[in-house]
C-alpha cells in the first residue's frame, strides 16, 4: 500500500469501522477525546517547561498561570477520566458477560467529558481564569485579578465534566448489579456487596472457600467508582459556592468572601481531591494492573484475597488521608497532621508496594513471556509508581514537609512521575492490549514506533521528574516565577526531557492514524450498523 | 546542629540510591521474565515483602524525629516560650514586617507570627543561593507561626511560597532577616 492508501485506510485496510459494534464505537470515541486532550495537556506542559528556562514573547505571566490552572484539569478529566471511563464502561460488561445498563448514558458521558473541558478549557485561554486546580480559598473569588465572567464559564466547564462522571457512576452500579430480561442471577445487594469487598474481607478470615461473584478487576473498578462519585459530589458542591460569589458579583453585589473559613474551605476540598489522587487513581490502577497480568499471563492473580482486601484498605485509606497537604499549615489540628498526614499515608506504601509485587509475581508466574507492548508498558507503569509513591511519602513527613512542600520536588518526583510514567504508561499498556479487541483485529502500523514510544515516554517521564526534583531540593519552588536564571540549568534539562514525551506522544499518534487511517477516525464516530448489545460482535 | 541543607543531601542521597536500586530491580525483571526458569514464589516471600513496607513506612516518621531537630520543637511549639517574637502582616500581596531588617541573635528561639488580611500566602526563608531554610502557609483568619532556632550566622530573604494569583510573582523582601553569631 502507498503512504497515502495507508494513511487513508489504515496498515493494510484492516481497521473496518462498518464492522464495529456499538460498543466497540463507544470506548473508541473516548479513546479519541482522551488522546485529543493527552495532546493539549503535552503542548500546554512543554509551553510551561520553556517559560521556566526563560520568558517566551508570546506568552505573559497571566497566561503562563492560566495555562498552568488548565493543565492538571485537561489532563486528568480531558484524558485520563476520557480514556479510563471509556475502558471501564466496556470492560465491566465485557467481563460481567451482560450488556452495559445504557448504551446511550455511556456516550453522554464522552460528550460532557468532552464539551466540559473544552468549556473550561476555553474560558481560561480567553480570559486567564487562574486560580489553579487547588482554588485557595478566597482565591477564585478574588475579582480584582481575576474576569467574573472567564470564572463562571470556567466552572460551569468543570461542572459539567463532573455531570459526565456522575453518569459513569450510575452505568457502573447499574451494570453491576442490575440483571438483564430473562436470566436469572445473585441478586443486586450479593453483587454489590462482592464488588465493594465486604464479601472479599470475610473470606479473608473464613476457612471455606467460596467463589466471588464479581471478577477483582470489576471489585477494584466498583471500590474507584466509589471515589469517583464522592469526588464529583465535593467538586460539584465547591463549583456552586463559587458560583454564588460569582453570580452575586454579576449582578453587582459583593459578597463578604470571609463568610468562608479558608482553612475549613481547604480540608473540605482536598478531602474531596484526594479521593483522585489518593483514591481512585491508586485504586483503578491496581485494579488495572491485575486485570493486564491475568491477561498477559492467562495466570490466576497470586493472593487474589489480599489484593481484594488491599483494595478495600485503599479505599478506607482514600477517605482519610487528605490531610498530607496541609502539614505546613500551623492552624491545622496537630493531630490530624500526624495521623491523617503521616500515618495514613504511608499505608500507600503498603496498599500500593502490595498491588506491585502481586503484579510482579503474576508475571512471574508465567515465565517465559514475550516482551509485548502491554508488557513493555505495564512494567514502566509499574516502576512509575514505585518512584513516585516513595517520593510521596517522604514528603508526608512533618520535618521533611517543612522543606519540601509547593517546592519542584512534589510536582516532579512525585506527582508527575506517578501521573505520567505510572499512570499513563499504565493506560498506554491497556490501549496497545485492547487494540486488536475493540477494533476487531486492526493491525498496528509500526512495531519500531510503538518501542521508540515506549523509550521516549519512560526516559522523558522520569527525567523530567528528576531533574525538577533536583531543583526542588535546591529550593525551586512549583507555581512560581524565577526570571533571573535562578534554575535555567536544570529547567532546560527538564525541557529536553519534556521533549522526548512530546516526541514520544507524536509517535504514538502517528502510530494509531496510521493503523486505522483517516477514514477510521471518522467511522468511529458515525452510528454503528451492528445490532447487538454485546460488547464484541460474535464470530 | 543539622539544618535543612544536611537534611536535603540526606535525601537526596538515600532517594538517588533507592532510585538506581528500583530501576536496577526493574531491568533485572524485565530481561529475567522473557526466560525459562523457575516461577514460583513462595507466600513466606510476600509476607516478608508485607513486613518490609511497614517497617519501612513507621521507621521513617521515628528516623525524623529523633534526627531533624525543627520537627519536635513544631509539634510542641505552643509550650516553647520564643526568646523574640516578630508579628507579619500580609495584604495586597506585600508583606508588612515590623523592621525593615529582622536581627535575631545566634541560637535564639524565634517565634514568627505571620497573618493574612485578604488571600492565602506562603512564608518562607531562603539563602542567598536560592536553597530553602523554611516556610509555611498563610491562611487568612488563622493564627500561622513557625518557631525556629538559627545556630549559624547569615542573611535570609523572605518570599511567599504560596501561589496568590498572578499579582503575587514578586512577594519577595530581599535580605530581610539577619543571624548575628557573637565571633562569627
Amino acid at each position: 500500500m502507498t503512504f497515502t492508501q495507508t494513511l487513508l485506510n489504515g496498515e493494510q485496510g484492516a481497521f473496518k469501522p462498518a464492522s464495529l459494534t456499538p460498543m466497540q464505537k463507544m470506548i473508541l470515541r473516548f479513546v479519541v477525546v482522551g488522546l485529543v486532550y493527552y495532546g493539549f495537556a503535552v503542548i500546554e506542559g512543554m509551553i510551561m517547561r520553556l517559560y521556566e528556562v526563560g520568558p517566551l514573547p508570546t506568552v505573559t505571566d497571566k497566561q503562563f498561570f492560566a495555562i498552568m490552572t488548565a493543565h492538571p484539569l485537561v489532563g486528568i478529566f480531558g484524558s485520563t477520566y476520557s480514556i479510563v471511563f471509556g475502558a471501564f464502561l466496556f470492560l465491566v460488561p465485557f467481563l460481567m458477560k451482560k450488556p452495559l445498563w445504557s448504551l446511550r448514558l455511556a456516550n453522554a458521558t464522552c460528550a460532557l467529558l468532552g464539551v466540559g473541558t473544552f468549556v473550561f478549557w476555553f474560558a481560561g485561554f480567553l480570559t486567564h481564569y487562574a486560580p489553579l486546580y487547588t482554588l485557595y480559598w478566597p482565591l477564585p473569588a478574588d475579582f480584582t485579578q481575576f474576569s467574573v465572567w472567564g470564572g463562571t464559564f470556567f466552572i460551569l466547564g468543570i461542572a459539567l465534566v463532573m455531570l459526565g462522571a456522575v453518569f459513569f457512576v450510575i452505568n457502573i452500579f447499574k451494570t453491576i448489579t442490575y440483571t438483564p430480561a430473562g436470566t436469572s442471577g445473585p441478586g443486586a445487594g450479593a453483587l454489590l456487596a462482592s464488588a465493594l469487598g465486604l464479601s472479599g474481607l470475610r473470606a479473608l478470615f473464613s476457612r471455606g472457600k467460596k467463589e466471588h461473584l464479581v471478577s477483582l478487576p470489576v471489585a477494584a473498578i466498583a471500590r474507584g467508582t466509589v471515589d469517583v462519585a464522592f469526588n464529583a459530589g465535593i467538586i460539584l458542591f465547591t463549583g456552586v459556592l463559587i458560583l454564588v460569589y460569582m453570580v452575586a458579583a454579576l449582578l453587582g453585589h459583593d459578597l463578604r468572601r470571609t463568610a468562608i473559613d479558608a482553612l475549613l474551605y481547604k480540608n473540605w476540598f482536598w478531602w474531596g481531591l484526594d479521593l483522585v489522587a489518593d483514591g481512585l487513581v491508586l485504586i483503578f490502577v491496581a485494579g488495572t494492573w491485575y486485570l493486564l497480568a491475568t491477561m498477559i499471563t492467562g495466570k490466576k492473580l497470586f493472593m487474589e484475597n489480599w489484593a481484594r482486601a488491599a483494595l478495600f484498605v485503599e479505599l478506607v485509606v482514600s477517605w482519610t488521608v487528605w490531610s498530607h497537604h496541609l502539614m505546613s499549615d500551623q492552624a491545622q489540628p496537630a493531630i490530624l497532621k500526624t495521623v491523617s498526614g503521616e500515618m495514613v499515608t504511608a499505608f500507600e506504601l503498603i496498599t500500593q508496594g502490595l498491588a506491585f509485587f502481586i503484579t510482579l509475581v503474576t508475571l512471574w508466574s508465567a515465565r517465559p513471556l514475550k516482551m509485548t507492548h502491554p508488557l513493555r508498558f505495564l512494567l514502566g507503569g509499574l516502576l512509575g509508581f514505585a518512584l513516585a509513591v516513595p517520593a510521596g511519602i517522604m514528603q508526608a513527613d512533618l520535618g521533611l514537609n517543612r522543606i519540601l512542600h509547593n517546592t519542584q520536588w512534589i510536582i516532579g518526583p512525585h506527582v508527575h512521575v506517578a501521573v505520567l510514567v505510572g499512570l499513563t504508561m499504565t493506560l498506554y499498556s491497556v490501549v496497545y492490549l485492547l487494540f486488536p479487541i475493540v477494533t476487531n483485529g486492526a493491525k498496528l502500523y509500526s512495531d519500531k514506533l510503538a518501542v521508540f514510544h515506549f523509550w521516549a515516554h519512560l526516559v522523558g517521564g522520569i527525567g523530567m521528574g528528576a531533574f525538577m526534583g533536583m531543583a526542588g531540593l535546591q529550593g525551586m519552588l512549583r507555581r512560581a516565577l524565577y526570571t533571573n536564571g535562578e534554575f535555567s540549568g536544570l529547567m532546560i534539562l527538564a525541557a529536553l526531557s519534556g521533549s522526548l514525551l512530546l516526541f514520544g506522544f507524536l509517535a504514538f499518534f502517528y502510530n494509531i492514524v496510521m493503523s486505522i487511517g483517516l477514514k477510521g477516525v471518522v467511522g468511529i464516530f458515525t452510528p454503528s450498523r451492528v445490532k447487538t448489545a454485546e460488547p464484541v460482535a460474535a464470530v | 546542629m543539622v539544618d535543612s541543607t544536611t537534611v536535603l543531601w540526606g535525601q537526596t542521597l538515600a532517594y538517588t540510591f533507592y532510585v538506581l536500586a528500583i530501576i536496577a530491580v526493574m531491568g533485572w525483571f524485565a530481561r529475567r521474565v522473557t526466560r525459562e526458569g523457575p516461577s514460583v514464589v513462595r507466600p513466606a516471600f510476600f509476607y516478608a515483602f508485607v513486613g518490609l513496607l511497614v517497617a519501612l513506612g513507621v521507621t521513617l516518621h521515628l528516623v525524623t524525629y529523633f534526627t531533624i531537630p525543627w520537627k519536635e520543637m513544631d509539634m510542641h511549639r505552643a509550650s516553647i516560650t520564643p526568646d523574640k517574637v516578630f508579628e507579619i502582616g500580609v495584604a495586597d500581596h506585600t508583606f508588612q514586617l515590623p523592621a525593615e531588617k529582622l536581627q535575631i541573635a545566634c541560637h535564639d528561639k524565634v517565634l514568627f507570627n505571620v497573618s493574612s488580611k485578604d488571600l492565602t500566602y506562603g512564608f518562607g526563608l531562603f539563602r542567598p543561593d536560592h536553597s530553602m531554610v523554611f516556610q509555611m502557609q498563610v491562611v487568612p483568619g488563622h493564627r500561622n507561626d513557625i518557631l525556629w532556632q538559627f545556630d549559624r550566622p547569615g542573611t535570609y530573604s523572605i518570599r511567599s511560597t504560596e501561589y496568590s494569583g498572578p499579582a503575587g510573582v514578586g512577594m519577595i523582601v530581599k535580605d530581610a532577616v539577619v543571624v548575628s553569631c557573637p565571633g562569627h
